[in-house]
């Protein structure tokens, strides 16, 4: 296998806020076109440690680089290679959706920008609302905008805080499908989140932040192994097969501890519904 | 990754397009800020106007300057609060992680300001005219008027654009601007300097609000000019410059 290059490089990072230390001794390092989750409650400095990489915030100490260019002496550079989508939606409200797009691209004179505008207003399903003003968007409109502007860029390196936050399921899903393609397509993707699901379903490697500091990295896989098993589980299509599977087990003196009927999830039925309104539709 | 470096200018532009289009969409803002000084000339006009006869000029003549001056501090107010509204919201970091000139987002407010406060300024002299304004100037000395007036302009945008960095919110901006509808009052704008207190008139003749209002009305008016060209012209730049160091050394600091 050839070697990977190293899209994100962080080591000894660290950053205090006065005199409370928000980071103490950061590393880690992203392959290049993988995902890389950092997982972590409120506080637990994942936006700072996306605000840093993003050449929006200095850090105290640790050498950080984006593709090979360091974050604080070639920010332009690094400026250069990466798009961001903060945690609070980064449009302008007064404009409509078709404009900030459009602003965008202008900005970073890409060939082209109206056709591409037009391209990420429907891949977002918002030309209907593409010539409203933004202010008049729902929370999830906008936060498609928002993404929709950070991939006008066309970034080697995206930055996600909490970008699933906000999200009814069903643009969640079509987020994280989203964002596979674009690390298939070689895109190198960090991600913040606190939702665990949202972690084990996208990321190749995830590091768990805590009070500053990385507790456990590695793949999803990996993190799953290190704690010791909370013993099997069984599954049966109806209850009545699991009743008898019951008797036979204790039978052959293998004890059961519990049988409990396998419920949809809210979001399976949430799913499942709106699935059949568009098909009835 | 598509542009070899930041160009300054190119940016700035785009950010004056974006800026002008806020402005657009916010129509209310320079119809209020032209509206206040139109109702102030109406009023001082029409009802002091028949008892005060200022210089053996018609009172309608004498404050022209002074209005224009409040409205374009009125107008700027908006440049102001956009700024800071921009400075408190998550577009400016998208702007700022980007790979476009820092201050070209400045450059856009400043330019959107002078574009509106020239519109307003257009309106209020139209709008005298029907109240009963009639100057006396030939061609010339209406084009060092607008020269004046633009250079008044860019001061005042700038100036607005510091007080938008300046504020930590939105409403705190158009406080900081309040000075600017103030200041005319306690000038040569609405009544002689001659016939203030002696605090005031100090104040009032070392003021630059009193230099341009006397520039503009002697060159309307076929008055005397004396030196007051200079010194408002000279205020200005002074201001501009002022104006423009501390924005960007505010904004640097804000943005780090």
């Amino acid at each position: 296998m050839a070697k990977q290059t190293i899209s994100i490089s962080v080591s000894g990072l660290r950053k205090s806020y006065k005199n409370k230390e928000v980071l103490k001794d950061v590393n880690f390092t992203v392959p290049s076109g993988t995902i890389y989750a950092l997982l972590g409650s409120n506080g637990a400095g994942k936006t700072t440690i996306v605000k840093i990489l993003s050449t929006l915030l200095k850090p105290d100490g640790g050498k950080i680089s984006i593709n090979d260019f360091d974050v604080v002496y070639q920010e332009e550079l690094v400026r250069r290679c990466i798009s961001l989508t903060g945690q609070f939606t980064a449009v302008d409200e007064v404009l409509t959706g078709r404009e900030n797009l459009n602003l965008i691209g202008q900005l970073i004179r890409l060939p082209d920008v109206k056709r591409k505008t037009e391209g990420w207003l429907s891949f977002f399903d918002l030309q209907d609302a593409a010539a409203q003003r933004v202010s008049t968007y729902s929370g999830g409109m906008r936060r498609r905008l928002d993404i929709a502007m950070s991939l006008m860029v066309q970034p080697q390196v995206l930055f996600l805080d909490e970008p699933t936050t906000g999200l009814d399921p069903q643009n969640r899903i079509i987020m994280w499908e989203l964002v596979k393609n674009l690390a298939k397509q070689g895109t190198t993707v960090l991600l913040t989140t606190q939702y665990l699901e949202e972690a084990e379903y996208l990321a190749d490697n995830v590091a768990i932040l805590h009070n500053g500091e990385i507790l456990i990295e590695g793949t999803p896989q990996y993190l799953k192994e290190i704690i010791p098993g909370r013993g099997a589980q069984l599954n049966f299509q109806t209850e009545k097969q699991a009743e008898n599977a019951m008797e036979l087990l204790t039978k052959e003196g293998i004890s059961v501890e519990s049988i409990e009927p396998n419920l949809p999830s809210l979001e399976d039925v949430f799913l499942t519904l709106i699935k059949e309104n568009k098909e009835a539709i | 990754m598509f542009k070899v470096k930041t160009s300054i200018i190119s940016d700035s532009w785009i950010m004056f397009k974006r800026c002008l289009l806020i402005s657009l969409r916010n129509p209310e803002a320079l119809l209020v800020a032209t509206i206040v000084p139109f109702l102030l000339m109406f009023l001082f006009g029409t009802v002091f106007g028949k008892i005060a006869n200022v210089e053996n000029l018609n009172y309608i003549d004498f404050i022209v300057p002074g209005i224009i001056l409040q409205s374009i501090g009125q107008s700027s107010q908006y440049s102001a609060m956009n700024v800071a509204s921009d400075m408190t919201k998550g577009i400016n970091d998208r702007f700022r992680s980007m790979s476009i000139s820092k201050t070209a987002i400045l450059f856009g407010h400043a330019g959107a300001g002078v574009v509106r406060n020239t519109v307003s300024t257009i309106m209020i002299i139209g709008t005298a005219f029907l109240l009963g304004f009639r100057p006396k100037g030939s061609f010339a000395d209406w084009i060092v008027v607008v020269g004046l007036l633009i250079f008044v302009n860019i001061a005042i945008s700038l100036l607005a654009v510091m007080c938008g960095l300046l504020s930590k919110t939105v409403e705190g901006s158009s406080g900081l601007m309040l000075p600017l509808f103030i200041l005319p009052f306690i000038s040569s704008g609405f009544v002689p300097v001659d016939s203030m207190n002696h605090g005031m008139k100090w104040f009032a003749e070392i003021q630059p609000m009193t230099p341009i209002i006397d520039s503009f009305r002697a060159l309307t008016l076929d008055l005397p000019l004396n030196n007051s060209l200079w010194i408002a012209f000279a205020w200005c730049l002074g201001i501009t410059i002022a104006a423009y160091i501390f924005s960007i050394q505010i904004y640097k600091r804000r943005i780090s």
